[in-house]
């Protein structure tokens, strides 16, 4: 292989292109956000509403979770401007995303509202907790330990699903590796650059999310 | 409304159908191909790990950074590494190819760690039961371990494969006519977005839906079928 | 020359010491039972025995000639010798009684099949097992599983028998039933290394008693110069907690 690294090329954009992990993290922070709270709203529809918003929310999710993320994002950067909505790249991606992750953590936020164990809440009735008592005390932190693992894992999917914004142009950390690419051509280097950064920023958000995780909740979360 | 009608009777012709399911076609087989190598690749991976030769450790050591590195990249940066370190190299393969090795780059990693999991279910004492037996490593995986770790193992692995058809919709960035691409190039074709990517929608369901009730079921009858 | 020497063997768990000097020496046809709190290292012994945990000083003498852990023969042969019962989980849980007795003779050893098998039912009678040959792992109670591993153990004639706490998992009816079955096996002469808290069996069966306590051996006797009237204070202390019981 007659080819020798010229990572000195690349080096001066890591400025640069750390600014655009920081993008990165910042639409993953407010995609993730957006689907928590519709997951949320899904997860206590499908759990305790009535046939019809059961369904609805059925549909929501089966729909999102067996088509893709880039196809979504597609339909909806097209498709809005048809209907008099012109949004930024950011924004369109940043709503696929949200709809795509909701549809995500429904499912687990609901597999969380089943997951507390029937003696536990009459183990606190027995001794005298009131419902609240009992949901604050027993319910609440048990769900959040059970599905604290899960959330961080959906958080790191939604950091590496947004490099999607790549394709529209957003200024995220893949977006703007093509740009250094471009300038640059040293394809190769550049995007050994931007893998290393993701691994770091994926790393650092895992390490974060396990400590605050501990700290909070007691949840244990594998780092690596 | 009546344009939206007239639209879609201009395009749902044989000749469009045909091109979705050519190009569904190329969605499928990538991700068996990639999936499939994978999926060998990251059980040798996994049992690699597990040998304790000194030799081999700088093996080990490669195989544990690479598993943990590449399920931390996007799909679309492994897909351009991979496209740009096969050019570096002078190897000249067509974008499907690119795609497919890939695919297998990252279904590698991921897989491991799901063999490795599901070796780890294997109660301890029986991997010492078998050493102290002398069985070698390859006979312990194959008269004791492999044969229940494959009902823990086969699950999350078709789960990935699962996943990963809606991932391959990043291959159409490096020029793989595949739905995506298929979505895009109606779309430049002049048919209403909502038309060009609402069918590719609908066909990244009518293939992955099917697929995910089968594992379900699939992970249903596992559960019952015995323990470990 | 004893069959079996261990001289001042320290071993560790990563970090932590485990094993801070252990002697003593195994005779053919003799049953040496380690006694001790938890922790002190006996099942550890066991294990760098057979080098499934690293010796990091001290060694371990096979009739005479040291055992070099580093090399792979030596480690076969060491294996080929010794065959070991663990407190739980031994059998493989994706073959039936008749299979996990048979595979070791089978896969490892290369016998003839109808030679194995025929070995095997009888092995699987003695340990009055002989009506569960097809049953898998997880229809069995736990003392008939301790059975089968006997059994299994007993297929690929080790010279010595390694019993790492064999009755300590088992529900207080199955213990019995087990060691029945070891009882059987020393009254046949086999030469057995047993880990156990069972007292009363180990006093009943024992050539010689080594008490063992934070990774040393303190004492070593006759089962009832050691557990009657022991002569160490920490040895004294841990007997009279168990006679108490």
């Amino acid at each position: 292989m007659n080819y020798t690294l010229h990572f000195g090329q690349v080096l001066p954009y890591l400025p640069y292109l750390l600014g655009g992990a920081v993008e990165t993290i910042l639409l993953s922070v407010l995609a993730f956000a957006g689907g928590m709270v519709i997951g949320a709203v899904g997860a206590a529809a499908a759990t305790w509403g009535g046939a019809t918003t059961r369904r609805i929310s059925g549909y929501y999710v089966t729909f999102f979770t067996n088509t893709p993320a880039l196809v979504q994002v597609y339909f909806i950067y097209f498709v809005l401007p048809d209907f008099g909505i012109v949004l930024s790249s950011f924004n369109c991606v940043l709503i696929g995303l949200v709809l795509n992750s909701g549809a995500y953590l429904t499912e687990v936020q609901r597999a969380g509202f089943r997951s507390v164990p029937r003696t536990e809440i009459e183990a606190a009735e027995t001794i005298g907790l009131s419902k609240f008592q009992t949901t604050w005390h027993v319910v609440m932190p048990h769900v959040v330990r059970t599905l604290y693992p899960a959330l961080t894992g959906q958080f790191i999917l939604v950091t590496l699903g947004s490099s999607i914004g790549a394709v529209f142009g957003v200024d995220e950390l893949t977006g703007r590796a093509f740009g250094v690419n471009s300038e640059t051509f040293r394809a190769f280097e550049v995007f050994i650059v931007t893998g290393l950064l993701y691994v770091g920023v994926t790393l650092l958000a895992t390490t974060i999310l396990a400590w605050t995780g501990w700290l909070l909740f007691r949840a244990r979360v594998r780092v690596l | 409304m009546h344009r939206f009608a007239h639209e879609l009777g201009n395009f749902a012709t044989w000749y469009n159908l045909a091109f979705v399911v050519q190009a569904a076609g190329y969605t499928l087989a990538l991700s068996m191909i990639g999936c499939g190598a994978g999926f060998v690749l990251g059980f040798l991976l996994a049992a690699l790990r597990l040998t304790s030769a000194f030799a081999l450790k700088p093996i080990r050591i490669l195989a544990t950074v690479y598993t943990e590195a590449f399920r931390r990249i996007p799909f679309l940066v492994t897909l351009f590494l991979v496209f740009f370190a096969l050019q570096v190299a002078k190897i000249d393969v067509s974008v499907f190819c690119v795609a497919a090795i890939s695919a297998a780059v990252i279904e590698t990693a991921y897989l491991t760690e799901v063999v490795r999991a599901g070796f780890e279910a294997i109660p301890c004492a029986e991997w010492e039961a078998a050493a102290a037996m002398n069985f070698s490593l390859r006979q312990t995986l194959a008269y004791v371990v492999v044969p229940q770790a494959w009902k823990t193992i086969l699950p999350p692995a078709f789960a990935f494969f699962l996943s990963f058809i809606k991932d391959s919709a990043l291959a159409s960035q490096i020029g793989v006519v595949e739905l995506t691409f298929a979505g895009k190039v109606f779309n430049n074709r002049g048919f209403p977005p909502e038309i060009a990517f609402g069918s590719i929608l609908g066909a990244y369901f009518l293939i992955s839906y099917p697929l995910a009730r089968l594992g379900r079921h699939m992970e249903k009858r596992l559960a019952l079928s015995g323990n470990l | 020359m004893p069959y079996l020497e261990i001289s001042n063997v320290m071993a560790s768990y990563g970090a932590k010491p485990v094993l801070m000097g252990v002697s003593f020496t195994l005779e053919r046809s003799q049953i040496v039972s380690l006694i001790g709190p938890s922790g002190s290292g006996k099942s550890t012994l066991l294990r760098v025995l057979l080098g499934l945990t690293p010796l990091s000083s001290g060694s371990i003498s096979l009739e005479g000639r040291q055992v070099d852990y580093q090399s792979r023969g030596a480690v076969k042969e060491v294996r080929r010798r010794f065959a070991i019962v663990f407190q739980q989980y031994n059998l493989f849980g994706n073959m039936t009684a008749l299979g996990n007795v048979t595979i070791g003779p089978l896969k490892v050893r290369r016998g003839a099949r109808e030679d194995c098998e025929r070995e095997a039912r009888a092995l699987l009678e003695r340990v009055g097992l002989g009506r569960s040959l097809h049953a898998y792992p997880d229809t069995l109670s736990g003392g008939q599983q301790q059975r089968v591993a006997l059994a299994r153990a007993l297929a690929l004639k080790p010279d010595v028998l390694l019993l790492d706490e064999v009755t300590s998992a088992l529900d207080p009816e199955l213990v019995g039933e087990v060691l029945d079955v070891v009882r059987m096996l020393a009254a046949d002469g086999m030469t057995m290394l047993i880990v156990s808290h069972e007292m009363g069996f180990v006093r009943e069966i024992s050539s010689k008693v080594v008490f063992m306590a934070d990774g040393r051996d303190v004492e070593a006797g006759s089962p009832q110069r050691v557990l009657d009237s022991p002569t160490a204070d920490r040895t004294r202390a841990f007997v009279s907690r168990i006679i108490r019981h």
